[in-house]
Order: C-alpha cells, then structure tokens, then sequence
C-alpha cells in the first residue's frame, strides 16, 4: 500500500473526485493508485503529469494536478491566519 | 504528511469562532461538502459557534429534472442501450427510474466513466446512449471525449449545467438569507476562482473556496465569517492545493469548444438563464436528442405527477432540511426514494439518512 497516497485519499465512498498517484503513462492515458492497492486507468488529456505526481480523478478523468508545495504552505497559512 | 483531520488545529477554530460571536446562515452546493459536514458532525460543532449551514443546489443527480430522466426511460424502452453513473440509474423520471426500466428488460448498464461507454458502443451495432450529467468538473470529460470522434452510434443525451449562473438565480431571489458562500472545490479546480468575483460584487456576498477535509471546511467557515464581520465580500480560495485562480485553462478551452449555454429548468428553481450547457450544432450527431427525436416525441403526452409531501425542491433551495420532510426516512429511503434528493450519494436527504438514519421521535 501506498501510504503518501492513503492519506491524500479522502473520499473512496463517495466516488466522486479522489486523489490518486500516477503511475504508469501511456499516451492520453495512464494508470492510477488510490493508494489501499486499488489501481485504474484514468484520463490524463486534461492534465499535464508526470509519473509520481498527484491528481483529482473524476469520472475516470483526472481533472486537476495536487501541488505538493501548495498544500504544505496552506496548514503554514492557516496557523498564520488563526494567530491574528 | 498532511494534518487535515488535526483535532487541535479544529479547536483552535471552534474557539476563534465562538470568540466572533456570531449568528449566520452560510450554504455551500456540494454533496461531498455535506458529506464531510454529517460525516464529522461539524453541523452541530458549528451550531454551538452560531453558524447555520445548508446544502444548496449542488447535487447534479438532484438537479436533473425528472423529465430528463424519462427521456433516458423512454430511449431504453425503445431498444437503446441506455448508459449512466450508478446514482443517476435510481433517479425517478415520472414514475419509475432506469433500475425500474431494466427490470422490465430494457438495457440500461452503469458505467463509472464516459470513456466505459464509448467502450460499448465500440463493441455492438445498437446504438448507445450516454446521460451526461454533471457541473462544471464532470462536463470536461464529455467534451474530450466527443472530441475523440467515438462511434457514430455513441450518443450523449445532455444533461450538464454550469454553477454560477445557479447561485447567481439562488441569491437574486431572495429567499434564503445566506451571508456567506463555501464555493465546491472540484467545481472551482475547472473554472478558478475568476466567475464568482461577480457574484461578490453584485449581491455582497462572501465566497470561499473549499477542498473536502473536514478542516477544509471548518476553515472556509472562518474565513466567511471573518469576512462577514468586517463587512467584506470578497473571494477567497482556501483549496490552493487544487484550485488555480484561472481553473485548469485545458479543460475550459474544451468546454467552449463543444458546449454554448442555454437556459434550462433545475429541479427546486424555474428556468434559470444560460445554465444549461447545450451540445455545438458541430456537435449535433452525437446529441441523443436530434438524432432520437422521434423517439422522445412518444413522450410528449406523458406527464409528472410530483409526489405533494416531497420536498426535495425546498431543500435544494435551502429553505428546509430532510427532518422536515414528513416522508424522510418514514416512507421515503435509499432503497424507496420518492425524490432525487435520496437517491443520490450527494443528496441531502441521502447523506442525513446514511450517517443519522432513522428521525430521532421514530428511535
């Protein structure tokens, strides 16, 4: 199991948009882990990915990259926010 | 690696909120948001802070008018293989749904992707049809796939709508007193931040963009109420992991390319304008409804009866909530839904019946 990919995973019974790891590539397509071992191919014509990052899938697309950076600096954010 | 559930961090908000003081009626119109809001029970933890939240019209399932689903009842009936996502078979049309329809014999299969029905129709000469139903995050899906060219017996019966022109008909009439929008976050990955500084500027109200953790939302709560204390109505974008200001710039770029806007009925609200996304005349071979059309006129002496005590519109209005329906959880449940709004996993009504079950004078 991937456990980078068990905690990004939110919401596997409500299947509607969950963050997955890519993979493998292949052309408009590639495989996808949710981590827990599930694994499916997904879209990725709507995305620009490289092999390792993370995604939201939607509907067997995946419709958004996660950025790493970004969801560090806002836990950094809100503790700022919250000590005004 | 993330600390998203932190129970202290949830606190510390609790605490800032309560410090406020404050009595307010926020909504967001997302089922995964109501979700995260039952599933952690932050209703009541923010009741005890004075904020009120409500689900809005942001089931896609719910929203579909009835008369949508009968036109993919009666496509099934009439020899199609009928093709849709595994909330939207249940949905009632006038007086039974697509399970209803395949029980009677009719091909109706539930696919989890588009791409699951191209796959059909590549492999049968029967012509396929596609409910496409869906906002702003699952329309990109149809767009790229028709763009595809998939097989000329592949069909899309067009059901998807765009959220803001929703929000914009939810505030102008007035109904709910809402002093403060959480924005859907996959909605926004899609279209960014952008379309909803309008909304803002023309009826004053806070909006913030939210991810589905449970402190995604307790966050977005306080920046709203933040934002309502000192009188501002800005927005603002708590999921920056996800949601980019611009949205992802590829996927509108397709959205244009296939769909132009239209005015259609949601369920719960009249016609609301340019919320319809409706299929490109380019696009016109593909659109179930032109090239089925004499199919669909069997349908035209049929007509809906709505169930007097549901009151799925009502709530997908915000007005009231699934306890108040007297058919909630006493005649109307998952297994025997009389409106849209428990049949699917995002409705409202569903999501209530899953994490409290039964009403609590019933217990």
């Amino acid at each position: 199991m991937n456990a980078e990919a068990s905690e990004y995973r939110c919401h596997l019974t409500v299947c509607l948009a969950i963050p997955a790891r890519i993979v493998e590539k292949n052309g408009d397509h590639a495989k996808v882990d949710f981590g827990d071992g599930v694994t499916r191919e997904a879209n990725i014509s709507l995305v620009d990915v490289a092999i390792g990052d993370y995604v939201i899938v939607h509907a067997g697309f995946a419709i958004e990259v996660l950025d790493h950076k970004e969801a560090k600096e806002t836990l950094k954010l809100w503790e700022e926010l919250l000590s005004v | 690696m993330f600390r998203y559930r932190d129970r202290d961090f949830a606190d510390k908000i609790v605490r800032k909120l309560k410090n406020l003081n404050v009595n307010v009626v926020l909504m967001h119109v997302c089922g995964t948001h109501q979700d995260t809001i039952v599933r952690y029970g932050l209703d009541s933890l923010l009741e005890s802070c004075g904020v009120d939240i409500r689900q809005g019209p942001g089931c896609p399932i719910c929203v579909t008018t009835p008369t949508e689903y009968e036109e993919m009842i009666t496509l099934a009936e009439n020899g199609a293989i009928v093709t849709a996502f595994g909330d939207a078979v249940n949905a009632p049309g006038y007086n039974r749904s697509l399970m209803d329809a395949r029980a009677q014999g009719c091909d109706v299969r539930i696919v989890y992707s588009i791409e699951d029905a191209v796959k059909i129709a590549s492999k049968t000469d029967r012509k396929v049809v596609f409910m496409a139903v869906g906002f702003e995050t699952t329309a990109p899906t149809t767009a790229a796939t028709l763009l595809q060219k998939p097989p000329e017996n592949f069909s899309v019966l067009c059901c998807h709508r765009y959220i803001p022109p929703a929000l914009s008909a939810l505030l102008s009439s007035g109904e709910t007193k809402i002093q403060g929008l959480i924005e859907p976050g996959h909605v926004s990955a899609i279209i960014g931040v952008k379309p909803y500084e309008e909304l803002s500027k023309k009826f004053h109200v806070p909006q913030v963009v939210a991810g589905f953790e449970p402190l995604d939302m307790m966050m977005a709560v306080y920046m709203l109420v933040r934002q309502i204390t000192k009188n501002e109505a800005k927005v603002e974008n708590e999921y920056t992991r996800t949601v980019h200001y611009d949205g992802n710039e590829k996927a509108l770029r397709l959205l244009d390319k296939v769909f132009e806007s239209s005015d259609i009925v949601w369920r719960g609200f009249p016609v609301i304008p340019k919320s319809a996304m409706q299929l490109r005349s380019e696009f016109r071979s593909y659109d179930a409804r032109t090239i089925h059309s004499r199919t669909l006129e069997k349908m035209k002496d049929l007509r809906f009866e709505e169930s007097k005590e549901c009151r799925c519109g009502e709530i997908l209005r915000g007005l009231v909530e699934p306890k108040d329906c007297v058919l909630f959880s006493r005649v109307c449940i998952p297994q025997h839904p009389v409106g849209p709004c428990m049949v699917s996993i995002e409705g409202s009504c569903n999501i209530e019946y899953r994490y409290r079950g039964i009403r609590p004078e019933a217990q």
